[in-house]
């Protein structure tokens, strides 16, 4: 969707919420966008004013990583780490190669995941942000590394952390390899846990496999953006094992809400605002007991 | 029984059926035949031999997802002297699909899990072919507790085409049920020992899979994804999954060469169906060994240990691909 829209590498760039210059924002040669949900024609530059949710359904578009970041940090504050970490090919599996170079160039990002330091609303944050537009945001070695360098930092630094999950699942391509880096974040999440360092999950559409049955679970906060599907085993997989429709809104945030999954469902409006009120909490300090 | 037949075994099983004819005419007619039929035998044996060291993947799927594969219950009645099965999450109910109980092993007290598949229809239709749903893991996390309050190390025992995808199983959080297990087993006070027994399928195996020592038996495998679901998704054509077998490089040889399990038990000549008894002693004495090595360590150094060895597992350069100009 993002890359009809804007090319390749060529960023929306959206302000943060509270300072947008409307006359940054790049839209592509292409002028609207056909609403995925509810098929109304928006022109581009008021889709990206309204960042990149439907103003006329509430539908919300995918955002790549670096828009993530974007309208969710203080303005500059963002420093990545964890880098200069690329991926291999250790199973040499078949065309994966050709298609780590592909995501590679219509991203321009390294990898299926973005990790640093910044602040929202002044509140500092080790923050991670997942792409799906990177073969589709799943995890193989590196996502699984960068995560956990992420989770370390924040052990590191007792900053909160953040991370905006999206994913297929598991990379296949690196066979074993994306399937144990479930079992490397969640016991970095442990540690993490067990030093009482707050960690928010936002989980995004769509979040599922792997990523949802590993770290993206093991917050203490989670947080479903409106409408994200949010799933271990997908629609489709489960529609072909029961051979029956699926619930009205299945898998949806606010069916995952209902269910007691989530803590909260929040429009991507509001998700800056919320974060900042939960970091607000958080940060206030601790009750002294027993003098 | 003829649809458990292994095409790959036809030629084995066509050799001992005429062993049987002639060892049945000899026995008619009062005609010494042994020497024959010593040939044969074992012609069948080297036969066997040759067929087993030359498998190939797909064909070493078929082999860990037969019929007759001893199941976690089997392991169970042949290892342990004694055993109490323990039932439910405490939560919402009791699965079938995932085995659960303490016992003696040479009088040694284990907690045991395992996926427990069916071996007839009506055994599959309650234990969902040992697709657990999230209280199975759930009832699997009790048990572990359990067992490091009272210091008794774990043995899970995995067999499972994956996790159940059913509506019930995503509502009740198939995924957190699977992410908190993981968890708390990186972190859990006593040894986990853990073996495949014959599918690894994917999350619902690592569901109960993250441990100190985990071992694969010769002819199970491991994977992220079925290799038909891999086939389906990567390339849109289910039937290239012998393919996307070898591709993913899910036998116990290919995973204990990547470093990504810790050992390979041996199966019986022709698979462990074909002497359950005997795998059975194969997997006790992997797992007493195994106990032995890891009660050398501290509970501390335990857990240091499990959490470096799966902090570890990842393959990726300082260098990016397209800079080697491999891209």
């Amino acid at each position: 969707m993002f890359k009809d829209l804007f090319g390749k590498s060529k960023y929306v760039t959206v302000k943060t919420i509270e300072k947008r210059d409307k006359e940054e924002v790049s839209p592509d040669n292409r002028l609207w966008t056909k609403c995925n949900s509810c098929k109304e024609i928006i022109f581009n530059k008021k889709l990206v004013e309204n960042l990149m949710v439907c103003p006329k359904c509430g539908y919300h578009f995918r955002l790549t990583a670096k828009d993530r970041l974007t309208i969710t940090l203080d303005q500059g504050s963002f420093k990545p780490f964890g880098e200069d970490i690329y991926s291999l090919d250790p199973l040499e599996f078949p065309g994966y190669k050709d298609k780590i170079a592909k995501a590679k160039a219509k991203t321009g990002m390294d990898e299926a995941v973005i990790v640093g330091e910044g602040t929202i609303k002044e509140h500092p944050v080790i923050i991670g942000v997942m792409d799906f537009n990177f073969m589709g945001g799943s995890m193989g070695s590196v996502v699984g590394e960068k995560i956990t360098l992420a989770i370390e930092k924040a052990l590191e630094t007792r900053k909160p952390l953040i991370i905006f999950s999206t994913a297929g699942g598991a990379r296949m391509q690196e066979g074993m390899f994306s399937l144990m880096q479930m079992a490397k974040t969640s016991a970095a999440v442990k540690r993490l846990h067990k030093a009482g360092v707050l960690f928010i999950s936002v989980m995004t559409n769509p979040t599922s496999g792997g990523v949802t049955a590993s770290f993206a679970s093991l917050a203490d906060i989670i947080i479903g953006e409106k409408g994200a599907l949010i799933a271990f085993a997908g629609p489709r997989v489960i529609k072909q094992t029961i051979s029956a429709d699926l619930p009205e809104g299945f898998q949806r945030a606010e069916f995952l809400l209902e269910h007691g999954m989530l803590d909260l469902v929040v429009s991507r409006d509001q998700l800056r605002d919320e974060l900042a009120r939960i970091l607000k909490i958080h940060q206030a300090g601790v009750v002294n007991y027993g003098g | 029984m003829v649809g458990n037949i292994l095409d790959f075994e036809k030629p084995l099983i066509e050799l001992a059926e005429k062993i049987k004819e002639l060892q049945s005419f000899m026995d008619e007619k009062g005609i010494d035949l042994s020497d024959e039929i010593n040939r044969l035998k074992q012609r069948a044996r080297n036969l066997q031999q040759e067929i087993y060291a030359g498998l190939t993947t797909k064909q070493i799927l078929q082999i860990a997802r037969h019929q007759n594969r001893p199941t976690a219950r089997e392991y169970v009645d042949h290892i342990f002297d004694e055993f109490v099965e323990l039932h439910g999450d405490r939560r919402f109910g009791d699965d079938p699909a995932l085995l659960g109980g303490i016992g003696l092993i040479d009088g040694i007290p284990f907690t045991l899990l395992g996926h427990q598949k069916g071996k007839s229809t009506k055994e599959n239709l309650k234990g969902n072919f040992g697709m657990a749903h999230p209280e199975g893991y759930r009832k699997a996390l009790r048990l572990m507790k359990q067992a490091e309050k009272f210091n008794r190390p774990v043995i899970t025992l995995i067999n499972t085409p994956g996790a159940f995808p059913g509506v019930g199983a995503e509502e009740r959080g198939q995924a957190e049920a699977i992410a908190t297990n993981l968890m708390e087993m990186s972190d859990l006070r006593v040894p986990i020992i853990v073996i495949v027994t014959g599918e690894g399928g994917s999350g619902g195996a690592l569901g109960i899979g993250l441990g100190d020592k985990v071992m694969m038996l010769e002819y199970s495998y491991y994977s992220v994804s079925s290799p038909e679901a891999c086939a389906a998704i990567l390339w849109k054509d289910a039937d290239k999954s012998a393919e996307a077998a070898e591709a993913l490089k899910i036998t116990s040889s290919a995973l204990y060469k990547l470093g990504l399990i810790d050992e390979v038990i041996k199966e019986p000549a022709g698979g462990a169906h074909k002497d359950p008894g005997k795998a059975a002693m194969l997997v006790k004495e992997a797992i007493l060994s195994s106990l032995k090595e890891l009660s050398k360590l501290s509970i501390e150094e335990l857990i240091n240990q499990r959490y470096q060895k799966y902090r570890q597992i990842g393959e990726f350069s300082r260098i990016s691909l397209s800079e080697e100009g491999l891209g």
